[in-house]
């Protein structure tokens, strides 16, 4: 294809990622390094009857006119970066300086929002991933072995858990778990403890979080290790089988390799996508023990005051956060494409 | 598998069975006992002293005088007015998945065509863009969406949904794209076609298998999108998703917490059935980049 044709076919495409992904990325970082202005503030005395009182306004007119000279707002640096709400150099300084121990500056270091929120979402990430793996893995070779009308049914109904909304998934399962739910009150009877509330501790909050995740997410890596089981050579199988070797042998050495390619495969979308988590925290509303990065943007965002740098600052630390889970993954698919050097 | 030549143990056997049963449970169980449930009232459907009264519904023949109930669909439908989101998602979702793949067709066939370097580079660009979070692009858009007062609406969202789309839209439609041999539309260019003319002989007859696959998943990414629908969209234009979180904020103070749930329900129906129709494309779909590598 001649670059002339090539340009007028991708042009549309690629205006739309420029547009809107490239171009706001730019304006994240931008934003995330300037603060709003202040508000010029002018005092007015307002004089009655019963004597004088002075307010304080904010002067539109003179904070328009900074904005007019300076729309991107004041440059502050790495200045937001730095702050409570951010990375609190500061903060982590005197805590560290503080702490008796490791165990003791890790626990002082989970009262700051941004290190709580990188807690959580590191472990939901690296606790949901390989858990993914693994139980997808055992669904596909327990399904593989049914009758072939059953597979049908089983992949109709493993499709939804993952086909479903995060939000709406994670709703369906907050009713039920509710203490006056089905399964909050079967785990009451069960556990004969009338009070157990799977909403009221943290450690729970996050169990319940991760079993959700590992729900949602499974259905894709079983699919993915599903269609890889249909290409396994049979000749490499039966011959397994010839010269002994047990069902368990035959997974290990002959399963597991081929589908090796697959487990990477499955292993970059969940870190992407589970690095990511938001939905589930909004839908078992479960922010008082669990955030993520992606709700701190979000609750920046959202409210009657949008904390814009606040938030970009937060976007530029998750994505920063993104490239280095995924960096060895990258580094891997660049060698595949240029087998030469 | 040549496993299933020699006959298992029975322990085997059963184990398998019960792990089968043990998952069609965990993943189908959930949706039907919500969708029971709907036809309750709360106190049915969240019923502490029974739980068979979740699924006989005593309260709610107390209550309506019969088992079921219309009550939560018509507080949701009608007098929350979940029509409306129900009609913004459908239109969110035509458009977006219109434009996504007239575009990302363009894209993806001329990247699968070009051999030169610079579509290697392309693509890795489009694979760093679909790692980002599309929530941490959401800063970015809000100061000049109101600057320009484009803010809230929904032709707005949808162009914003169609860009996020495009990368995975782009990498699937690449891969199909590659397996259809470049022979045909070569030998459609020396029979004196242009460029163009052999994509639209040629290509767009024999493509529409991989399309549907692609357009599924970008209606996927449209209908579940919260985290920019909620940002960009004003509360009249809310789609379903963002309307049900807002819901879970002002109808648990009511006690109308059912409205939630048939709302729930009704956006759940959609996929059902979509999963029903195109069961075969999607798990073509999701092991599309898979096979490959």
């Amino acid at each position: 294809m001649k670059h002339k044709t090539f340009f007028w076919f991708f042009l549309p495409t690629a205006m739309a990622m420029f547009l809107f992904i490239a171009l706001p990325l730019v304006s994240v970082v931008s934003q995330s390094l300037h603060v709003p202005h202040d508000k010029v503030l002018i005092t007015v005395e307002n004089c009655d009857p019963f004597g004088c009182t002075s307010q304080t306004q904010i002067d539109h007119t003179l904070t328009q006119a900074l904005y007019e000279a300076d729309p991107l707002g004041q440059w502050a640096g790495l200045g937001i970066y730095f702050d409570r709400g951010h990375l609190a150099i500061k903060e982590v300084g005197e805590m560290w300086r503080g702490s008796s121990g490791l165990g003791d500056f890790f626990s002082t270091l989970k009262n700051l929002p941004f290190y709580r929120a990188m807690g959580f979402t590191l472990t939901f990430t690296f606790i949901v991933t390989p858990l993914v793996i693994l139980f997808g893995f055992l669904i596909a070779l327990a399904v593989n072995s049914l009758h072939q009308r059953l597979k049908g049914l089983m992949i109709f109904f493993s499709l939804l858990p993952m086909i479903v909304t995060p939000l709406i998934g994670s709703l369906i399962m907050f009713w039920m778990i509710d203490s006056r739910g089905i399964i909050g009150s079967m785990l009451q009877i069960l556990l004969d403890n009338p009070e157990l509330s799977l909403k009221a501790s943290t450690g729970l909050t996050w169990i319940t979080l991760i079993i959700y995740g590992i729900w949602h997410a499974a259905p894709f890596a079983f699919i993915v290790f599903y269609a890889g089981l249909q290409t396994v050579p049979k000749e490499t199988l039966e011959s397994a089988m010839i010269d002994g070797a047990t069902r368990l042998q035959q997974i290990m050495h002959v399963v597991i390799p081929h589908l090796a390619p697959l487990v990477a495969f499955v292993a970059l979308m969940q870190l992407m996508d589970n690095f990511r988590v938001f939905e589930p925290i909004i839908g078992f509303n479960a922010e008082a023990h669990a955030t993520s990065l992606s709700w701190i943007i979000y609750n920046d965002l959202g409210g009657e005051t949008r904390l814009l740098s606040s938030a970009a600052t937060t976007s530029v630390l998750t994505i920063i956060g993104i490239s280095i889970l995924l960096a060895p993954v990258l580094v891997r698919t660049w060698r595949e494409f240029n087998p030469q050097e | 598998m040549a496993a299933n030549n020699i006959k298992k143990p029975l322990g085997l056997q059963l184990f398998i069975y019960g792990f089968v049963l043990l998952w069609l449970i965990l993943a189908a169980f959930p949706f039907l006992w919500t969708f029971w449930g709907s036809f309750k009232v709360e106190l049915d459907f969240f019923s502490k002293a029974d739980w068979t009264n979740a699924i006989s519904g005593v309260r709610t023949q107390v209550v309506h005088g019969k088992a079921f109930t219309g009550a939560g669909y018509e507080g949701a439908w009608i007098q929350e007015e979940f029509w409306r989101a129900f009609r913004n998602t459908g239109i969110v979702c035509f458009f977006t998945v219109l434009t996504s793949l007239t575009i990302a067709t363009l894209g993806g066939y001329a990247l699968s065509r070009s051999g030169f370097r610079y579509s290697f580079w392309l693509l890795i660009i489009a694979l760093i863009f679909r790692a980002l979070p599309p929530i941490t692009l959401v800063s970015g858009y809000l100061l000049p969406f109101f600057q320009w007062n484009i803010w809230g609406i929904l032709p707005t969202t949808i162009i914003v949904l169609v860009a996020i789309n495009q990368p995975f839209t782009l990498w699937m439609l690449h891969s199909f794209f590659q397996k259809i041999p470049k022979e045909l539309d070569e030998s459609a260019k020396v029979d004196g076609c242009t460029q163009f003319q052999a994509f639209r002989n040629v290509i767009i007859p024999i493509m529409w298998p991989g399309v549907i696959t692609a357009g599924l998943f970008s209606f996927l990414l449209a209908y579940n999108d919260f985290a920019v629908t909620a940002m960009l969209l004003s509360q009249d234009n809310q789609t379903m998703v963002p309307k049900i979180a807002s819901f879970m904020g002002t109808t648990q103070v009511e006690g109308n917490v059912m409205f939630a749930v048939a709302a729930v329900v009704s956006a759940v129906v959609p996929l059902f059935i979509l999963v029903m129709f195109f069961q075969r494309q999607l798990v073509s779909g999701l092991t599309a980049g898979a096979v490959k590598g």
